[in-house]
């Protein structure tokens, strides 16, 4: 077995999703394998339509701050999340939703990008993941 | 043996590092990728990765003064 990475993403902020998939498209690109266990609010980024559109974890300020470091990162030439998903996946990463918080916000399978979901599970499923990863994070 | 070519002028991270990692699944043993980019930290980030996975960096080159390089790697 290869070295790997495996990252909660609780968090569906845009920045810190931009987080996640950048270091977890990172790790995949230095030869390891890769694997983001999504929970809570991650959750919602997973819903159709919805993956660009977390606020900004700080000064969001309605909307207005996220616009800013938006034509910020536009300027930079920073990819879109749409991209670095499509990347994650095309080089074999792989995406576990948590299946305790679809119950509780109320989010069926219907309501997910289903496609790039390839583990659907609870913490059991994380631990396994992660015992012999290298690298886990919390985001 | 093949010839691939990676353009990542303009792009920054992690692009440069995804991309070349898709070349090197693309490309068979023996084949001959060349990177073109101007992120500084890929610069030395590609050969990192490079060695990680055992393979061979040929070249390093910095062209248009300093404001592009270049990355011969064999597959």
């Amino acid at each position: 077995m290869g070295e790997k990475a495996v990252i909660v993403l609780h968090s569906g902020d845009m920045d810190k999703v931009y987080s996640a998939l950048i270091i977890a498209n990172g790790a995949l690109a230095m030869g390891m394998e890769a694997s983001i266990f999504i929970t809570f609010w991650g959750l919602m980024r997973l819903k159709k339509g919805e993956l660009e559109k977390g606020p900004l974890s700080k000064m969001n300020m309605m909307g207005l701050g996220r616009q800013m470091i938006k034509k910020r990162m536009d300027k930079a030439n920073v990819v879109s999340l749409e991209r670095l998903m499509s990347d994650f996946k095309e080089l074999g990463g792989k995406i576990i939703a948590c299946e305790m918080t679809m119950e509780i916000m109320g989010i069926t399978k219907e309501d997910l990008r289903t496609e790039w979901v390839d583990e659907w599970g609870a913490v059991g499923t994380y631990i396994q993941e992660a015992r012999d990863a290298n690298i886990t994070l919390f985001i | 043996m093949a010839e691939l070519e990676v353009d990542v002028r303009g792009q920054t991270c992690p692009v440069p590092l995804v991309e070349c990692r898709k070349a090197f699944k693309k490309a068979s043993p023996g084949d001959l990728v060349i990177v073109k980019g101007t992120h500084p930290a890929s610069k030395k980030e590609i050969p990192m990765a490079c060695e990680a996975m055992g393979l061979k960096v040929l070249e390093i080159e910095d062209k248009e003064g300093g404001k592009e390089w270049e990355i011969k790697i064999r597959r």
